[in-house]
Parts: structure tokens; C-alpha cells; sequence
């Protein structure tokens, strides 16, 4: 069936399609880049189109060095059975080369599987979880953007230091949020402060915050720490404003994306602390990578796990034009060793390396959600208050536990 | 096999014929997850079509199997046969409890206590350590059949998820062809009547549901070595809806109905995923069409327009 349908969409295109581009790109080997992401559910705004957009952006950047690179795009639905069946599928039957993003700790970790058992290249630019880099590590799997640690120490221990020595934690009753909470309250106990109180949340269909929130502000805690994500950090910020919370607490949301801040909007997401490894009004060239994006996504300004599939896209390009289309096609642990040893350089991350754990090292900023008075253009909602450097932001090789190091 | 004669022959053995040509053509994946969900199509089946009981429950059989299997083979190392059984075991045990709560009632009754203690079912495995939560049991190691062949290459698996399918539809087969069969199509027809004839009536549904609860568990602990991964979609309540439309679509109450149903479902499902949630939508107006225009499954049609037993 898959044959049949793809020689038809071939001879399709061969109709066409003038003779002479046609002669010259039967000639030109082709890579396939999957970008597999959550397209209709809660981390559409922060993967999605705008993923699809931003690997998009990097091909075109990269330009053409006698190859030609396609795109095909996937909806896991968050579910991992979902996500490894496409991917398995791409890889087996359709040629695609490299996967990338993919939002969700639980399909981020059954993909890294699926890469590893293929031998292709894997991208993470969008899950949280710092086992991909940890236990789970393997030499098919690069970790770009962001992990629970990094967010842990940047927001938990920006936040102590700042006098919010007491905290109580809201949790989504599953692997990512337990991870986040976990080393969040790690900091926060390391840098002298005192976790009061935790409560999980059933996850997904939990959409009303209101108990656990009473629970929050009765334990007298500073800061009321979200270990949660996507939509679920949207209601749970819009409930703590509705129930006056965020009077009494400070509000940290342990992973919030620029997208979740502008649709909750300003008046009620003001003041809000969190980490971000990317943003688009930082410096010159990620303005410019910006300016360049946006036609191709006008209503979603691209946020960190975005941005790193466009650095994480290009930086697999250069690797690939490196070392050769045919023996990059052979190989996908190769193309990832390749990628380590080449220092990254783009406009959205700026100068960075990969480890050999696999994980993208940049910095971690911590930044402020401006209130609607401070915000001057459209999507001009961050103000930095610090920077963690790359080489603390993310934990130690020698503690997490990755089977590469040890080799 | 004795009983199998006329155009049910002759469908066997063209079954046969594509099971054989199927991974020289398509995807030996696509395939191999169909003939898993066959096997629990064809367990549903036999509660459905041949005793007349809706389950809105068979999610937890099928996920629980898949858990226990992939447990077996991951944390316990054992084959992929005693992974199989395992599951086999784990789904009539629960189907067991289940059935033994829900064959009391009839109708709308019986298909919600189903699907009550199904819903237990999938929060116990949202809870239990050993499920992984959200991120589920992966990498499962598919192992060697009979301790010597390696099923490691998705070809290998290929003919061993062959065979387990094929040994499966011949047990079904030979189940509902058996004087046991003949006694729940009695009861289908007429409970009472089959009462008056002096069979214990709820023995006989008990056992037909721990027929079918085991069939779903083998058909998940298959799908959970086929994917590598066991995850809590498996017990959701969507996946026995889902169940319900293979039987439905492919033709209740005929043998060959579920195979066919699994076939065209897994077959959305794959060729269709770029649509994302879309295949909800497109299965459930598959499904209405299907109910509005052609009640007895596609099967059944054919069947009733050849005046053929299928």
C-alpha cells in the first residue's frame, strides 16, 4: 500500500514537474526530516506548525549544497505507543533520516528507543526530562533546549536566593511532573530552603485547580512552585489570579513557554518567574532569526523548544554536509558522534557544544514576565533577570548516571 | 481441521495465502499489529456475536495483557511464548472477576459494569509502579521463540506473530464449531429457552467471557512485543471502543468478520496518522455509515450476498 502511494505521488510530481529539474534532482540525494510533535492538543502552541516552521527556516538558511532535504510531520497525540508507531514507520519505510522535537517526556523517551534500535539520528528539542541524557542516554539521541534540572536549579534557586525561602508544590501526577518537583525541591533544600507541603493532580483531566489551590495558600508557603506544563500551567495561573493567590504567593512556573504567557495574557501573567533557554528580543541574530521565521508562523513568535529545532536542524545539516550524504545516510549514531564533535553555532542559540552525553549545552535565563505598562511591541513580554552558564545549568555527567560516560 | 469445509475453506486458505505474501509487500509492522488485534477481534467476537454480550470493557484485558506480557519479557527476562501466556493468564484471571460481577445483568447493565471495572482496571495501571505511568514499559525485549530463534528482526517476528495468529483463529474456530458453541448461540437466540433446557446458562457466559478476556490479553502481550512498548492507551477506554468497531465494521457473528474489522481499523490507523486526531472523526463516521448502510459488517455482506457461511 505504502509503495503503491508513493509511486503514484511520484508519478504525479513527475508530471509535473519540467524534464530538466527533474534529471537534476533524481540526481541530488535526498535526506527526510520527520518532525514528529503534539498538532492538535495541549503543546500545539510550543511544537506544532511552528516546529515545522522553524525546521523549515534552518533548511533554507542552510542552503542548497547540491542536496535536497524534505520535511514530513507526525501527530503523536501524546501518547507513546502512538509517537514510536509513526516513527518506526518513517524510519523503516519512508527514508527519513532524523526525528525531531517531539514535546512529552513519556513519547521523547520511547522515541530515543526507537532511534537507537533503527541507528538514525534523534533530535529532542522539546521534552523535559533529564533521562534522555541520564539513564535513558544512547548514542542515537541528542537533548537540545532544556531539562527538569536546568529548570530546577535556574527557577527553584533564582527564587530562594531572592528571599522565597518556603515553597508548596502543585504537581501533575505523572513521570515529568514528579521529575520536575523532584529536583526542583533538590535547590531549593540546597540553597536553604523548605518544602511545606506537595500536591499531584491527576493528569490530563484535571482542569479544575481550585482545591489544590486553597491547599497551597493554607500552608503559609512563599512560593507556590508548578510542576506542570501546557494548558495546565495556563488554568492553574489564571485560577491562583481568579483566587487572589498570587497576592499572597510567588508564582514559579517551573516550565513555561512564551506561548503559554501570551495566551494567558499579560494583565494576568505579569510578574511571573521562569526559565527559558531562548528569546526571540535577546540580541541581534535571535531578532534576526525571528524576523526571518515568522513569515512561515505570523500568529506564534517561535519559543525555546522551537528555536532548538531550528539550531538543532541546521547543526544536523552542517554535520551531514561535513561528513557526506551517503555515509550520513548509513548511520545514524555516526551523523549524532559527528554532530558532538563540531561546535554549534546559529542565530537562535548563539556559540555552543554538544557533551557527549548528548546534551546541548547553552545557558539558562531566568527572566520576569513584564507587566502590560512595561510591554512596549507585540510579544515583548520578558525581562532577564540572570543567567546560568551552560556549564552549571545542566547536571553533572558523573551524577546522571548516562551508560556513554562510563565508556 | 475437521469442520472446516466449503467457502470457509476456501477463505482459509486464501487468509493463508495473504498472511504468506503480506510481508513481501506491505509493511510486516502494519501487519503484524493487525493479526494482534485480530486475535482479541476475534475473542470479542465470540462474546458478541455468538452469546449476544456487548463488553465495554475489553480495554482492560487487552492493556493488562500487554503490561504483564511486556513485564514478563522485560523485568523477568522470559521468553517471548511465556510472555504471551502470561498475558493470556492475566486477562482470563481478570476477565474472570469481571465476568463473574457482569454476566448477573443483562443489556445496558452488563455493558456498564464492564466498563466500570475496566475503568479500575486502567487507573490501577496509571498507579502501579510497575506500569511506568505515562511513559509505560519500553524497550520490550522481543526475545527467541523457543529459546533458539531471534525475533529481534521485525521478519522473524513477522512469522512468529504468524503462527500465533494462525493457532489462535483455529482454537476460535474450532470453540465456536464445538457442542460448548452450539450451546452459546442457543443462548444467544434464547436465554430462557436454553434455561428450560437445563443448561446452567451463567456457567456457560462466565466462560465465555474468560474465553474472550484471555484472547484479549494474548492479543495485547502480542501487540506489546510487536510495538516494543506497553502504555496506558492500551487500557484506555477508547481502545474498547475501538474493539467494538473491528467486530462491528468486519461483521459480528461471522468467522472471518473480526480479522477483516482489525485489518481495516489498524489500517486507519497507520496510513492515516499524519491526520493526527482526525482518525477519531473519520472512524466514528466510518462507523456510522457502516451502521446505517451495511449492518451486518463487510463480512456479513458479502456473505449474505453470496449465500455463503463466512
Amino acid at each position: 500500500m505504502g509503495i503503491s502511494r508513493r509511486t503514484l505521488i511520484t508519478a504525479a510530481a513527475a508530471a509535473a514537474t519540467p524534464l530538466p529539474r527533474l534529471a537534476a534532482r533524481a540526481a541530488a540525494p535526498t535526506l527526510k526530516i520527520g518532525v514528529l510533535s503534539d498538532m492538535s492538543g495541549p503543546y500545539r502552541d510550543i511544537g506544532g506548525p511552528t516546529a515545522v516552521a522553524c525546521v523549515q527556516q534552518a533548511i533554507a538558511d542552510f542552503g542548497d549544497k547540491g542536496w535536497t532535504v524534505d520535511v514530513v510531520s507526525g501527530d503523536h497525540q501524546n501518547k507513546p505507543d502512538v509517537g514510536t508507531a509513526i516513527v518506526a514507520r518513517w524510519y523503516d519505510r519512508e527514508g527519513v533520516d532524523l526525528v525531531i522535537d517531539c514535546p512529552n517526556s513519556a513519547v521523547g523517551l520511547a522515541v530515543a528507543n526507537v532511534a537507537k534500535e533503527k541507528n538514525k539520528a534523534y533530535i529532542n528539542s522539546n521534552s523535559a526530562s533529564s533521562l534522555l541524557t541520564g539513564k535513558d542516554c544512547n548514542a542515537n539521541t541528542i537533548h537540545w533546549t532544556y531539562d527538569t534540572y536546568m529548570l530546577g536549579k535556574s527557577t527553584g534557586g533564582a527564587m530562594v536566593k531572592a528571599g522565597g525561602k518556603t515553597w508548596f508544590f502543585i504537581t501533575a501526577d505523572y513521570t515529568f511532573g514528579h521529575l520536575l518537583r523532584d529536583q526542583t525541591a533538590m535547590f531549593v533544600k540546597a540553597e536553604g530552603g523548605k518544602v511545606l507541603g506537595n500536591v499531584n493532580y491527576p493528569f490530563p483531566q484535571t482542569t479544575d485547580f481550585s482545591s489544590y489551590l486553597v491547599q497551597a495558600q493554607a500552608s503559609g508557603a512563599q512560593v507556590l512552585g508548578l510542576a506542570n506544563a501546557g494548558k495546565d500551567t495556563v488554568n492553574s495561573v489564571k485560577q491562583a489570579h481568579e483566587f487572589g493567590v498570587n497576592k499572597k504567593m510567588r508564582i514559579a512556573g517551573l516550565l513555561v513557554f512564551l506561548n503559554d504567557v501570551h495566551g494567558m495574557g499579560l494583565e494576568i501573567a505579569q510578574g511571573l518567574i521562569l526559565t527559558e533557554s531562548f528569546y526571540w528580543d535577546m540580541n541581534d541574530r535571535t531578532r534576526a532569526f525571528t524576523k526571518r521565521v515568522l513569515p512561515r508562523t505570523p500568529n506564534n513568535y517561535p519559543s525555546m523548544g522551537q528555536a532548538g529545532d531550528y539550531s538543532g536542524t541546521l547543526h544536523f545539516l552542517k554535520a551531514v554536509h561535513d561528513m557526506g550524504v551517503p555515509a550520513a545516510k548509513k548511520s545514524g549514531a555516526d551523523i549524532i558522534a559527528r554532530m558532538k564533535k563540531i561546535p554549534t553555532d546559529d542565530d537562535a542559540y548563539g556559540k555552543a557544544y554538544i557533551r557527549e552525553d548528548g546534551r546541548f549545552m547553552c545557558p539558562a535565563y531566568l527572566f520576569r514576565v513584564k507587566t502590560p505598562a512595561e510591554s512596549k511591541k507585540p510579544w515583548d513580554y520578558y525581562t532577564l533577570l540572570g543567567t546560568t552558564p551552560a556549564a552549571e545549568a545542566f547536571m553533572s555527567p558523573k551524577v546522571e548516571g548516562c551508560p556513554l560516560m562510563k565508556a | 481441521m475437521a469442520g472446516l469445509a466449503g467457502a470457509r475453506l476456501a477463505a482459509f486458505l486464501i487468509l493463508l495465502a495473504l498472511i504468506v505474501a503480506a510481508p513481501f509487500v506491505v509493511y510486516p509492522v502494519f501487519v503484524m499489529q493487525a493479526m494482534s488485534f485480530a486475535l482479541v477481534a476475534l475473542g470479542f467476537n465470540l462474546l458478541l456475536g455468538y452469546v449476544g454480550l456487548l463488553s465495554l470493557g475489553h480495554a482492560a484485558f487487552f492493556g493488562l495483557g500487554a503490561y504483564v506480557g511486556a513485564f514478563c519479557a522485560k523485568s523477568l527476562g522470559s521468553g517471548p511464548e511465556l510472555a504471551i501466556l502470561a498475558g493470556t493468564a492475566s486477562g482470563a484471571a481478570v476477565g474472570l472477576v469481571v465476568g463473574f460481577l457482569a454476566i448477573r445483568r443483562q443489556g445496558i447493565y452488563f455493558a456498564m459494569i464492564t466498563l466500570a471495572l475496566a475503568e479500575m482496571v486502567r487507573f490501577f495501571c496509571l498507579e502501579a509502579p510497575f506500569t511506568h505511568g505515562e511513559d509505560g514499559i519500553q524497550p520490550i525485549p522481543r526475545g527467541r521463540a523457543l529459546g533458539a530463534l531471534a525475533l529481534h528482526h521485525d521478519f522473524a517476528m513477522y512469522w512468529f506473530v504468524a503462527v500465533a495468529f494462525v493457532l489462535g483463529f483455529l482454537l476460535l474456530y474450532r470453540i465456536i464449531h464445538s457442542p460448548f458453541g452450539q450451546v452459546l448461540k442457543a443462548i444467544r437466540e434464547s436465554e430462557t429457552r436454553a434455561i428450560s433446557l437445563g443448561y446452567r446458562v451463567e456457567s456457560y457466559k462466565l466462560l465465555a467471557f474468560v474465553l474472550s478476556a484471555g484472547f484479549a490479553g494474548a492479543g495485547g502481550a502480542l501487540e506489546a512485543l510487536v510495538t516494543r512498548i506497553a502504555t496506558l492507551s492500551g487500557v484506555d477506554a477508547a481502545m474498547s471502543a475501538q474493539i467494538v468497531l473491528m467486530v462491528l465494521l468486519g461483521g459480528m457473528g461471522t468467522v472471518f468478520g473480526p480479522v477483516v474489522g482489525a485489518l481495516i481499523v489498524v489500517a486507519m490507523q497507520t496510513y492515516l496518522a499524519t491526520l493526527g486526531s482526525w482518525v477519531s472523526v473519520i472512524q466514528g463516521g466510518i462507523f456510522i455509515v457502516c451502521v446505517l448502510a451495511f449492518r451486518r459488517g463487510v463480512v456479513g455482506e458479502i456473505a449474505a450476498r453470496l449465500r455463503l457461511a463466512l
